[in-house]
């Protein structure tokens, strides 16, 4: 890639800090460059944020259609799967899956409850009627 | 206390920690290429059966850790690297370190990292930073990906230092330690020639279809299918995770490959031999590919190319890479090394 060729297209990093790239100059030698962003990879981007919020959407309805508990909501928006889930918990494998059972969920102890609310950083109330905070 | 450090922002995060610390460590010689080249960072992997945010992995670059333990190694320099089970304990070893004037690499998870621009906090667990001061509950931090120097809370760095998951940091530290020879033309050409050859095996020689020139190859094959396997949405889904796993923050567009270019120009000034420059070009070569590749995958992920031409398209962009890369490093397995 030539210098004059890298990519300033605007993007969510702009407003934190610019990207350096190496490039070549006019006589073939490397040498670096800031860019602001590339298209092309922005929109990749998006595409995984689509994908998130079409996870978190359909955990929403299913939450509200009875067939699982908020922690699945809570679960997509943070981008975690049962593994991830278990990890930051300290639960087991199993007993997250048996979690996400909103039977299961309702039966819950305030300290089991009080273990999800703090990593998804919210109340047990938030938890429970999946309102999450800002950020 | 702020330790006296010179924050030069990188392409890279760990090439530019290592390159940062080496520096701060006396070894005014190194640069991000050459700690690139050294620690033989070039690579291409794609591991079907991993999936990160519901995509195959692909990977770019050798694993975390590798480039800091290989250059350092190659140079000679003895290092120091520690994990922790407890948080408290790898906080205080931290504190022990700055009070001795020593700025220390750590590892850390991106998802809580709260300096990068949300859209970018994913659950990616090999991030690298350098501490290097502490200012009342501020810890001082150089990222060599951000353009200026910043700082984390003791919760916050504690929180990313101690991130969970696939590659989980452990709190992870490590630096250069102890007092280095003299690094003349001499050692550096060894270290150069020996990071030369790691990445000749790596990229040629590694048994399996998935690893190295026959990843690439490998990944084409399967692109081809996509459409039909996947569906056009889910293909799009896996197309967009190659081309954000390729343009990890700072390597944009086949980065790697452009960087690789450079070591090995900078190569040639220690060695002397002038196909490294023209080995180099390929190396150019393959990344602008990469990044005409990356353009005809966003082509098909933002929904404007659907027909099964276009993926088998985007498997020749692949193919052609393949080509180029095998020939470059057949060649780069020819150079007869100056004693």
């Amino acid at each position: 890639m030539k210098k004059k060729d890298v990519p300033q297209d605007s993007s969510d990093l702009e407003k934190f800090t610019k990207e350096l790239y190496y490039a070549v100059d006019e006589n073939g030698n490397y040498t670096t460059a800031l860019s602001k962003g590339w298209e092309v990879k922005s929109n990749a981007l998006n595409v995984a944020w689509d994908d998130i919020k079409e996870r978190v959407q359909a955990a929403y309805e299913s939450v509200q259609k009875g067939e699982a508990s908020p922690i699945l909501f809570f679960m997509e928006l943070h981008i975690m799967d049962i593994g991830l889930l278990s990890a930051y918990t300290g639960f087991w494998k199993w007993q997250v899956s048996r979690h996400l059972k909103s039977t299961v969920f309702k039966k819950l102890s305030d300290k089991k409850l009080k273990e999800y609310a703090d990593v998804f950083n919210v109340s047990i109330e938030q938890l429970k009627t999946m309102t999450p905070n800002e950020d | 206390m702020k330790i006296d450090f010179e924050h030069r922002q990188s392409a890279h995060c760990e090439n530019g920690v290592t390159t940062n610390l080496l520096r701060h460590h006396g070894i005014s010689e190194i640069t991000e290429p050459l700690a690139f080249g050294i620690g033989a960072g070039l690579f291409f992997i794609y591991i079907p059966f991993l999936k990160l945010n519901n995509a195959p992995a692909f990977a770019f670059r050798s694993l975390p850790g590798q480039v800091f333990k290989r250059t350092c190694k190659s140079l000679h320099v003895d290092i120091e690297r520690k994990k922790f089970r407890s948080p408290e304990k790898a906080m205080a070893f931290l504190d022990s370190l700055l009070a001795k004037n020593q700025p220390a690499g750590c590892q850390v998870g991106v998802y809580y990292l709260s300096y990068f621009p949300k859209e970018y906090r994913f659950h990616f667990n090999a991030h690298n930073l350098v501490v290097y001061g502490k200012e009342g509950d501020n810890y001082l931090i150089s990222d060599p990906v951000m353009e200026e120097t910043t700082s984390l809370s003791s919760f916050e760095l504690q929180r990313v230092r101690f991130a969970k998951g696939p590659m989980a940091p452990k709190g992870q530290i490590y630096y250069p330690k102890g007092t280095h020879e003299e690094i003349d033309h001499d050692l550096m050409r060894k270290a150069i020639k020996s990071g030369v050859k790691q990445n000749v095996n790596r990229m040629l020689r590694i048994p399996g279809p998935i690893a190295g020139v026959s990843g690439i190859n490998y990944t084409a094959n399967m692109i081809k299918g996509y459409r039909e396997k996947l569906g056009l949405k889910k293909a799009g889904i896996y197309l967009a995770q190659l081309v954000r796993m390729q343009e990890e923050i700072g390597t944009g567009g086949g980065g790697f490959r452009f960087m690789y270019a450079a070591f090995l120009q900078e190569a040639q000034k220690y060695v002397q031999d002038d196909k490294l420059i023209s080995i180099a070009e390929e190396f150019t070569k393959a990344g602008d590919l990469w990044r005409s590749s990356a353009i005809q995958a966003a082509g098909i992920y933002k929904g404007r190319l659907t027909e099964q031409t276009h993926f088998d398209e985007m498997a020749r962009y692949l193919h052609e890479i393949a080509e180029i890369e095998k020939n470059a490093f057949q060649r780069l397995s020819k150079i007869q090394w100056p004693k």
